[in-house]
């Protein structure tokens, strides 16, 4: 039977896909230790002088700062805000539920850059000034239902019949939410958070045109990339990824202990 | 103990009517959870489309929203003349192409996740989840360092001893790699959960009765996981058609998409009417598409596997 050879044939497509996924970011970290300002390959003096810089730089400090915070803060309250969404998802039978379900997709597939105008104009037609903090809430607006999503996948998987013991046992609706529902979807709300974070860190068309006068990262790079090329733009584009990566990997490594205890 | 002693009394005196105050109770409850969503996506989603949509109808070349009312900026498009239909096909164009052969790409990879790769699947996706964390700009431009005159690509082939690459970049075939190369997660995990909705059995039973590979294919396999690979490919023509990013750092604006367009009405010409009336072009065409789809499609039976 080909069955082997089919299995093969799949692994090695997709590593194949894999490896052509990473290799614009391999080329990238390469570019950032470059010692001359212009890339050429296969590269003549390796350096890492353009980390140091754009380590010192305090332009670049404060644009990560912007960035952090508002990753912060979006994943504060849209995982508040996607946990209920989740449980009014995949926990509740009740009227309008299906039509919800569905109208909470509608952010996820609508295109970002306009999105991103839509919402420069709507704060334009109400009088807010746009910054930093208008990001926060343009980033919401698409994070806060996928995180719904993510979430709610553990909420199918958790049983309502220990809910409905906690409430036969004579618990209030706030016990048997903080005892018994928050623990059981620990898992994917944790899941939930590291998606928070991670998308609003690395997103640009809603931040393009929400943050005013303020800067994120993906904007500072984007704006390099088009006029004003250093060997900073790769390195910071690296460290971005290296922080993205160490927090999944951290993050993955905390969720699958909840995910044991959980089980446990 | 204590608190077990007590409790039951209360709910056997009227087991019946607990258990429907309690249904009665849940109905609100849903509501109630999802409060927050639906404030938070009405005033944000709903209401700045509310505003696109005053803008377009506003005095072309103004910022007077709500209070003048022509249809001057939807003339202006419609005018054949106008570029933007062409962006219009270029975008369309390139999404069904992106569409069609991420479905190819995808579809081993989805299957793999589901069959082939076992105890090593998970890890696997997180190996494509993760460019989701790195900024489109970040990846795209990786893609110039390596298809670039003396880069990655040029400069191993030169220093082999051969002639070099060749020119890719800036071209329209490039855009589309960009956009097959960012959108492949959004055509791969709605794909990987429709397949998983296949059930094994079903395979089987077809072969033990004789059916051919392809046979299960077309007839069982196809058909069951046909719902998210639906919106695998639903997300990512959407996706495709907003797309910008490639366009600009790959293609070099060798062509220019609808969303581009947006924003050049925006920020270069200062024409926010205009680009307004094209973004509710936009947003009716997708919106169509994607209520169409959606309504076809169960929910909890795809996520929640039930």
């Amino acid at each position: 039977m080909g069955h082997k050879r089919t299995n093969a044939a799949i692994w090695t497509w997709t590593l194949f896909v894999l490896v052509a996924i990473y290799l614009p970011i391999v080329c990238g970290a390469l570019a950032s230790f470059n010692k001359s300002r212009y890339f050429g390959f296969p590269i003549k003096t390796y350096s890492t002088e353009w980390w140091q810089k754009t380590l010192d730089s305090i332009e670049i400090g404060m644009i990560v700062k912007t960035s952090i915070s508002i990753a912060l803060l979006v994943t504060v309250f849209s995982v508040v805000i996607a946990t209920f969404g989740a449980l009014a998802f995949a926990r509740y039978e009740w009227k309008g539920r299906k039509l919800y379900q569905k109208l909470i997709l509608l952010p996820i597939f609508f295109p970002q850059p306009v999105l991103g105008l839509a919402m420069l104009l709507g704060f334009n037609a109400v009088g807010i000034q746009t910054s930093w903090m208008t990001a926060v809430f343009a980033h919401m607006i698409w994070i806060v239902p996928v995180v719904t999503l993510v979430i709610a996948i553990q909420v199918y998987g958790f049983d309502p019949s220990l809910e409905e013991a906690a409430y036969d046992l004579g618990c209030s609706r706030t016990q048997v939410f903080r005892e018994v529902t928050l623990p059981l979807l620990w898992p994917g709300i944790w899941s939930g958070m590291l998606f928070a974070f991670l998308l609003s860190w690395s997103n640009f068309p809603l931040s393009l045109y929400t943050t005013g006068a303020d800067s994120t990262i993906p904007e500072w790079l984007y704006a390099k990339m088009v006029a004003g090329y250093t060997p900073m733009v790769p390195a910071l584009g690296t460290m971005a990824t290296l922080g993205a990566a160490c927090l999944l990997l951290a993050g993955g490594l905390i969720g699958l202990l909840l995910r044991r205890r959980a089980a446990a | 103990m204590a608190d077990l002693a007590i409790a039951p009394p209360r709910q056997e005196a009227a087991p019946e009517g607990a258990a429907q105050l309690r249904h009665a109770r849940m109905l609100s409850v849903g509501a109630r959870c999802a409060l927050p969503v639906a404030l938070l996506l009405g005033i944000g989603f709903l209401a700045p489309l509310v505003a696109i949509f005053g803008y377009a109808f506003a005095t072309p070349r103004s910022f007077d929203v709500f209070t003048s009312f022509t249809l001057a900026n939807f003339a202006t498009l419609f005018d054949t003349t106008n570029t933007v239909w062409l962006s219009f096909f270029w975008s369309c164009g390139l999404a069904l192409l992106t569409v069609a052969i991420l479905a190819v790409v995808a579809y081993p990879i989805a299957y793999g996740l589901n069959l082939v790769f076992g105890r090593w699947s998970a890890l696997i996706s997180v190996f494509f989840v993760f460019p989701l964390f790195v900024s489109e700009n970040v990846r795209l431009y990786g893609w110039v360092l390596f298809f670039i005159k003396n880069g990655v690509l040029d400069g191993t082939l030169k220093w082999l001893g051969l002639a070099g690459g060749p020119e890719v970049l800036y071209s329209p075939g490039i855009t589309l790699f960009g956009m097959v190369y960012t959108y492949l997660p959004f055509m791969l995990f709605p794909m990987t959960l429709g397949l998983a909705l296949v059930p094994r059995d079903l395979v089987d039973a077809a072969r033990d009765l004789g059916a051919g590979r392809l046979f299960i294919w077309r007839e069982i396999e196809l058909p069951l996981a046909m719902p998210g690979i639906l919106i695998g490919m639903l997300l990512t023509f959407v996706l495709a058609i907003g797309a910008t990013a490639e366009a600009k750092i790959l293609g070099g604006q060798s062509i220019i998409v609808i969303s581009h367009d947006i924003e050049i009405a925006f920020t270069y010409s200062q024409n926010w009417p205009l680009g307004s009336a094209l973004a509710v072009l936009v947003t009716f065409f997708i919106g169509a598409l994607t209520l169409f789809a959606l309504s076809k499609l169960d929910l909890d039976r795809m996520l929640g596997r039930r």
